[in-house]
């Protein structure tokens, strides 16, 4: 790869954006003084707040080098993610799940395991969350170190800890208050440094329709450019995937495993200042969320039309013979814009991938702290242990991260490697989150080995396909299939296996008495009283409207 | 966010906009004086002026929302 060169202007920008989120984190240190403003920012967080940083933690290298360059491999599918792969999940969240997690007045998804089943099945959740949220941190570190490599030409150690150890600063200096106000920061930045990529593509090629006409007539008997109208036969779209595996394994368990139980996000909702600003955090999120295909999904059709077009001179980057999906994003920005916006851009794709970062190691240093350390090492732990302990494991997790990306680098596109990993941790822990809070007979034994299958069921699949220990269309149902079909499809499974499991070991196990269960399981709990609260202040209002607009993209994208 | 906090998370946002926008709307003013400088694709719509002049209005506002 060759690097692309940056003027001093775009210098100054990136520059000034990396001392404006290591000031804010110095800024902040002086009011992080206990527990709570560390791992919970104080829990005083306003829905907007809590919101756009619900929103920002998960806007890491996943949603903008890896969409971009999955819409290049995959097509107009990949908005799946953004819309039934996202929005059900986050109102159910919502409406149904937070008033559970908020008022039970928990730390963390572990700690609402161990108050509805036992501490065995926390410790095993938060062991796997906190080497899941490693891995994930690994991905973006890697996809750092892919934009400082590819714009400035730095080599992939150097890109890699530099990055990190800027994250590591900020994380240990105010926990998750300045990953929080650093994160909107990055969130705001995103758009104003991406959005501008799709419109200049649009400029360039004269209009949506003329794009879409573009990718019909290249591929002409594969869909890149609708959502279900070619789902039904897999080999006529471009993810070759069937309706159910995205409904069932993405629309279902994928995204609710991510959206309802992934600490990562829904550590934000913790933060907000009381149960209706907790409820309105996904749900307005969610607004923003189905904004973003006109980010990614759109540069990434931009980047094919372009490229199948000889006169205009696009042509994706190769490496070691491979095309580089990933690098349709920054080949995009380098081709539209000039000096400064060049920074900005840059700054964008940055601010996204340090948002990632930050959201996985706040997320991990309050998992370690409370569901290992404090369950399992050191019981007894003061305050002022624990505040030292999250900031150690902020730099340890930073450290962990680092290792991991070099084995994210082996994989050929890492979107792919990301639903692996979501696949072998969230699929099962949804099962286990569904029926704990929904059905009070589930007993914690049920729940442990239902957890366990699961898990090891998931990671059974992916060796055995990996090894060609079974063919892969066992798994997917299907003769022909890509690599993301067997993710969902593999998800599915692991969230069945789980479910089946944990109802009937809990048939034939100890029960936890009702009394016990009171504030955890739906039908044991009062229902909230908003009688007298004006129906335009309701959450469930807004979730109405998310699901209109929801209803209303799919249709126009069919 | 605003409670135990000297400033607004809004501020903080409004500033690095204004900041940035500004830098990129002064080269903006530099690059329409000296096309020949820029190699991009549709450079001709000088989009350092247009964008960082939104950039700076957004910023703007959104100082003044929070402004004391």
């Amino acid at each position: 790869m060759e690097a692309i060169g940056l003027s001093i202007v775009d210098w100054i920008i990136i520059i000034i954006y990396f001392g404006f989120v290591l000031g804010i984190g110095v800024y902040l240190k002086r009011y992080t003084t206990n527990q709570e403003d560390f791992f919970l920012a104080g829990r005083k967080n306003s829905s907007w707040v809590a919101g756009l940083a619900f929103l920002s933690a998960n806007l890491g290298a996943l949603e903008l080098l890896g969409m971009t360059g999955n819409t290049f491999k995959y097509g107009m599918y990949v908005a799946h993610f953004y819309w039934i792969g996202a929005i059900p999940a986050m109102l159910f969240l919502g409406i149904y799940m937070m008033p559970f997690y908020y008022s039970s007045k928990i730390n963390s998804i572990p700690g609402y395991l161990k108050l509805r089943f036992d501490e065995k099945t926390r410790v095993l959740n938060g062991i796997a969350f906190a080497i899941m949220t490693l891995l994930v941190s690994g991905i973006n570190l890697y996809a750092m170190a892919l934009v400082l490599h590819t714009f400035l030409g730095w080599n992939w150690d150097v890109s890699m800890w530099a990055s990190a150890l800027t994250v590591a600063i900020y994380v240990a200096l105010s926990g998750l208050m300045s990953a929080i106000f650093t994160e909107i920061i990055q969130f705001f930045l995103i758009w104003f440094g991406l959005f501008l990529v799709s419109v200049m593509g649009i400029l360039e090629i004269g209009s949506v329709n003329e794009i879409m006409a573009r990718l019909n007539q290249y591929s002409p008997d594969v869909s890149l450019t609708t959502l279900w109208s070619s789902s039904i036969d897999p080999t006529k779209n471009g993810m070759h995937v069937h309706w159910a595996g995205i409904v069932l394994g993405l629309g279902f368990v994928l995204s609710f495993g991510y959206w309802t139980t992934d600490f990562l996000v829904v550590q934000r909702a913790f933060s907000a200042k009381d149960l209706r600003a907790a409820r309105m955090t996904p749900i307005l999120a969610s607004f923003f969320k189905m904004a973003l295909p006109f980010i990614v999904i759109l540069a990434g059709l931009i980047a094919i039309a372009l490229s199948v077009d000889p006169k205009s001179g696009f042509q994706l980057l190769q490496d070691s013979g491979q095309v580089n999906y990933d690098s349709a994003l920054p080949l995009l920005i380098a081709r539209y814009y000039p000096p400064g916006l060049t920074g900005l851009g840059v700054t964008a794709l940055l601010a996204g991938f340090m948002a990632g970062q930050a959201g996985n190691i706040s997320a991990f240093n309050t998992v370690w702290t409370y569901d290992i350390y404090r369950a399992v090492i050191n019981r007894n732990a003061s305050e002022k242990n624990l505040l030292w302990m999250g900031r150690v494991s902020t730099v340890g997790g930073v450290l962990i991260s680092l290792v991991t990306a070099y084995w994210a680098k082996s994989f050929p596109s890492i979107m792919d490697y990301m639903q692996a990993i979501f696949s072998w941790v969230n699929a099962p822990l949804f099962a286990t989150m569904l029926l704990g809070m929904f059905v009070w007979w589930i007993t914690p034994a049920g729940a442990f080995w239902g957890l366990v299958t699961g898990m090891v069921s998931s990671f059974f699949m992916y060796l055995a396909v990996k090894f060609e220990w079974i063919h892969q269309s066992f798994i997917t149902l299907s003769s022909i299939q890509s690599d993301m079909a067997a993710n969902f499809w593999r998800a599915w499974w692991a969230w069945l296996i789980c479910a089946i499991v944990t109802i009937i070991i809990s048939l034939f196990t100890k029960k936890k008495p009702k009394e016990e269960l009171i504030g955890l399981v739906k039908g044991l709990t009062q229902e909230i009283d908003d009688r007298n609260i004006p129906i335009v202040k309701k959450p469930e209002f807004y979730a109405i409207l998310s699901l209109i607009v929801f209803i209303l993209l799919n249709i126009l994208f069919w | 966010m605003t409670d135990h906090v000297g400033k607004p998370i809004w501020y903080f946002v409004g500033l690095i906009l204004v900041i940035m926008g500004g830098i990129i709307f002064v080269t903006g003013i530099y690059l329409f004086f000296r096309p020949t400088l820029t190699t991009t694709v549709l450079a001709e719509t000088h989009p350092n002026l247009w964008w960082g002049g939104v950039m700076i209005l957004f910023g703007v506002v959104m100082l003044w929302k929070v402004r004391t």
